[in-house]
């Protein structure tokens, strides 16, 4: 009986698809895991006001957010100095976010479940989003406009909401003006003086071409001077109103909205309020630069930095393994040398990404970089423009690294093409390069594509190499922008995979970024399935296409 | 009809309306001429002292049993033979009195004035139109209203234009395998060339297409010379004015094909047209 179901292969059957199910349950569970870990980041939590007893045993209270629980055994805490009562083996203690780090030094904090004597969760307590500082949680007192108390008991949360509205809009206003126009007049000013500086190396620095650039020069200057004083308005303008607010232990801050982001009292939102504040969040972390050594705010630079370099890279793998790939399978006569070419062609896949890494520095950035910076762009010496990592290398530097897959798909596709069409081409009187290029490469690109698919989601994933040529952990400015010529390839730029890193690893904070960790990599996921789907859907019209393929 | 293997002794010739008049090869204009012509794959000798000569707008048929040579003939004569690996050719092959393996020779200017359809049908994964015109994109012509005329002139000759009028800018795949041939024989005729190769250009067709291809090769050779390889010994007796019989890449007997298929001065081609072997 047993033996027959063995012979019925039916063992073999359920041995493969349990491998699969046992695959299929992994992925899906990490990805579950990192977006539950993540997602929940942002959702608004309670505030609740503990009165407890110090390790020396005074009485105190304190206002935070709980974000963690565990159970800890008596004798580490016993070794740490607390003095239990009762004999359990395990007690339970809490991880608090307490904010307030301009007062308390630390953001967050253990407590240990048996001292606390009272919980509270009082409607008034407020938690701000600041600048600087992380967040602050208290009692909101009244408002001041220029030194007057303006409102105070209940109507300051009303009036705190108006108000800060219209901070915020000026510092969009603010926003616009220093990273747009002074932007660009920084710029234009930096030209300028690359101009100026090409003229005296050039010996055509004669008096008339100077005073042209003097002249551009005192406009920019004009126009930034008129900025600066519209830009001070601005700024005072913000400074008119502070909050005054008392913390847990009754100590009095002000707080001047200017240093405002955003304002909610958690415990007297209602489920759909949670909800648009949650949404409001998730946006923020999609669109918005990073703020405090990237422990708060959004991720957009790196989304937009690793999006750019993967298309970058595109751009330029796709016609260097194309080419190679034709050259292989076409053109080179088929013996030992091309064999170990491909066998050689597929290891360069199995290189450890760093030593690209490596190779894309030395190579690229010091060696071709270097000597476009000596031809091109002596004026900027010492400064490096391309000597220096940036996007550009990067690209190329994946380019290297993703070729040979592009290189294998594209041959594969090429020895798929039938005979016949070849022939049918051949036989009008085409010749062999007109025969590929009219014929077998349109029917191969949906190979090429798969190629490219695979390229694409190796790329986007690496980190280790682009530490070397190019990511950083916080740019100033995006690689495509306003400025002429629009796309700067010169550029730092950041990179979710490295800001994974960077975040999780390098924050001086690191309770409050563990959660950004989770969301950013689920981020990158999304990105990589994103930019995967639109290769795919690109190929699949392709192979709609040129399906004789498959007749 | 065309398909069954019957013994074809005796076939009526009158009812093929073709000229009765049969070929003189002595008088008739010669089109291509192969003179000691041998082909060796590798090590392996394919063809064996070919001498030929190819009548000026006439149908010549080459027939044979399987592996006889008569396909690789016909590919040495627009020098598809050089795409494989390994292969060697010995002896002249001439085109109006040029050796077409002589060194000068432009491969793709030859394969214009030599054109070929295959055994299957092979149209571009491309719009009919785009199919018809492809020889003409690749001579540099892009003119709108010149192509039209030509993929017209072209679709006309292949009778295919009054099926695919409507839908030029269809994807010539959706065609049937009849009409695939038709368009590759238009894709062909295109280029304007001089000789048109047919390697059984039938045998992967339905019985209808079949007459609708031989037909039209009739119609055809008032302007082209046509070369066409056949398995169907009663296709090559209605369609050609000559015929070549080859045995184990041998030429064996060259004649008028009335002559040839009625009275064989040699006993192997009697063998083999009388179903004996092959």
């Amino acid at each position: 009986m047993m033996r027959d179901w063995f012979k019925s292969g039916q063992p073999w059957i359920w041995m493969t698809a349990s491998t699969v199910s046992v695959s299929l349950i992994l992925v899906f569970g990490l990805i579950l895991l990192i977006a539950v870990r993540g997602m929940s980041h942002f959702w608004p939590k309670e505030l609740v006001e503990f009165s407890y007893t110090e390790r020396s045993g005074q009485a105190s209270t304190l206002v935070a957010e709980v974000h963690d629980t565990e159970s800890v055994a008596a004798e580490r805490l016993r070794d740490a100095g607390f003095k239990l009562t009762g004999d359990q083996a395990f007690y339970t203690r809490m991880l608090l976010k307490t904010g307030n780090r301009d007062i308390g030094g630390q953001d967050f904090r253990w407590i240990v479940d048996q001292r606390v004597l009272q919980r509270s969760r009082p409607e008034n307590l407020v938690a701000i989003e600041r600048r600087e500082w992380g967040n602050f949680y208290g009692y909101p007192q009244s408002i001041k406009e220029k030194g007057q108390v303006i409102v105070d008991g209940e109507a300051v949360a009303l009036e705190l909401a108006k108000r800060l509205s219209r901070v915020l809009d000026i510092y969009k206003q603010i926003h616009k003006v220093e990273k747009g126009t002074i932007g660009a007049i920084n710029y234009g000013m930096e030209r300028l003086r690359l101009k100026q500086r090409r003229l005296e190396l050039d010996g055509d620095d004669t008096a008339a071409n100077l005073q042209m650039i003097e002249q551009q020069r005192a406009h920019y200057q004009r126009e930034y001077n008129a900025l600066q004083t519209k830009l001070t308005a601005l700024y005072d303008d913000t400074n008119r109103d502070v909050l005054i607010a008392t913390i847990a232990n009754g100590q009095v801050v002000e707080i001047p909205l200017a240093k405002m982001v955003r304002v909610y009292y958690p415990n007297r939102m209602s489920l759909s309020e949670k909800t648009g504040f949650y949404i409001a969040k998730v946006w923020e972390f999609v669109s918005d630069g990073p703020r405090e050594a990237n422990t708060e705010g959004g991720v957009f630079p790196a989304i937009f930095g690793t999006v750019m370099m993967v298309l970058i890279m595109s751009v330029m793998v796709t016609p260097f393994g194309v080419v190679a790939a034709v050259y292989l399978r076409e053109y080179a006569k088929q013996g030992v040398l091309t064999r170990i070419i491909r066998i050689a062609v597929n290891n360069l896949a199995g290189v450890p990404s760093i030593v690209y890494g490596v190779f894309g520095l030395g190579f690229f950035v010091y060696f071709l970089g270097g000597n476009i910076d000596a031809l091109f762009y002596a004026e900027a010496a010492p400064a490096p423009t391309f000597g220096t990592p940036g996007i550009l290398w990067s690209s190329l530097t994946l380019a290297i690294l993703t070729v040979p897959v592009v290189i294998v798909a594209t041959e594969e596709g090429l020895s798929r093409i039938p005979k016949s069409i070849r022939e049918g081409s051949l036989a009008l009187g085409a010749t062999k390069a007109e025969t590929l290029w009219r014929t077998v490469l349109p029917m191969a690109s949906p190979a090429i594509m798969t190629g490219l698919i695979l390229a694409i989601a190796r790329a986007a994933g690496e980190v280790a190499p682009l530490m070397l040529v190019g990511v950083v952990k916080l740019a100033p400015s995006l690689p495509l922008d306003t400025n002429m010529p629009y796309l700067h390839l010169d550029r730092k730029f950041m990179h979710l995979g490295f800001h994974i890193y960077d975040v999780g690893f390098q924050s001086p904070n690191v309770e409050a970024a563990r959660p950004l960790v989770y969301a950013t990599a689920l981020l990158l996921v999304a990105v990589i399935v994103v930019l995967n789907l639109s290769a795919i859907a690109i190929r699949n019209h392709l192979r709609e296409k040129y399906r004789a393929l498959e007749q | 009809m065309g398909n069954q293997e019957t013994p074809t002794h005796g076939i009526d010739i009158s009812s093929l309306g073709r000229s009765e008049a049969g070929v003189d090869l002595q008088t008739n204009k010669i089109c291509m001429e192969a003179k000691n012509l041998n082909l060796f794959y590798g090590e392996k000798q394919a063809l064996y002292d070919i001498g030929l000569k190819i009548p000026k707008q006439k149908v010549t048929a080459f027939i044979g049993p399987s592996g006889c040579g008569k396909s690789t003939l016909l590919r040495c004569m627009n020098r598809m033979n050089d795409l494989v690996d390994n292969v060697r050719i010995e002896g002249q092959l001439l085109l109006d009195e040029h050796n077409i393996y002589d060194k000068s020779v432009d491969v793709a200017e030859l394969r214009r004035r030599v054109g070929m359809v295959f055994q299957k049908p092979n149209p571009f994964p491309k719009s009919i139109y785009e199919n018809a015109a492809y020889g003409l994109r690749l001579q540099g012509i892009n003119d709108r209203r010149t192509l039209d005329d030509v993929v017209e002139r072209a679709l006309k000759r292949a009778a295919l234009w009054d099926e695919v009028r409507d839908r030029l800018h269809d994807n010539a795949l959706g065609l049937s395998g009849g009409q695939q041939q038709r368009l590759v024989i238009a894709r062909a005729v295109a280029i304007e060339p001089e000789v048109l190769l047919l390697d059984e250009p039938a045998s992967a067709l339905d019985p209808i297409s079949t007459l609708k291809i031989e037909e039209l090769i009739y119609e055809l050779k008032n302007k082209y010379t046509i070369v066409i390889v056949t398995h169907n010994m009663q296709q090559a007796a209605r369609v050609s004015d000559c015929t070549v019989f080859m045995y184990m890449g041998k030429l064996i007997e060259f004649g008028d094909t009335n002559q040839l298929f009625t009275n064989p001065t040699e006993k192997q081609t009697e063998d083999y047209i009388t179903g004996r072997y092959g």
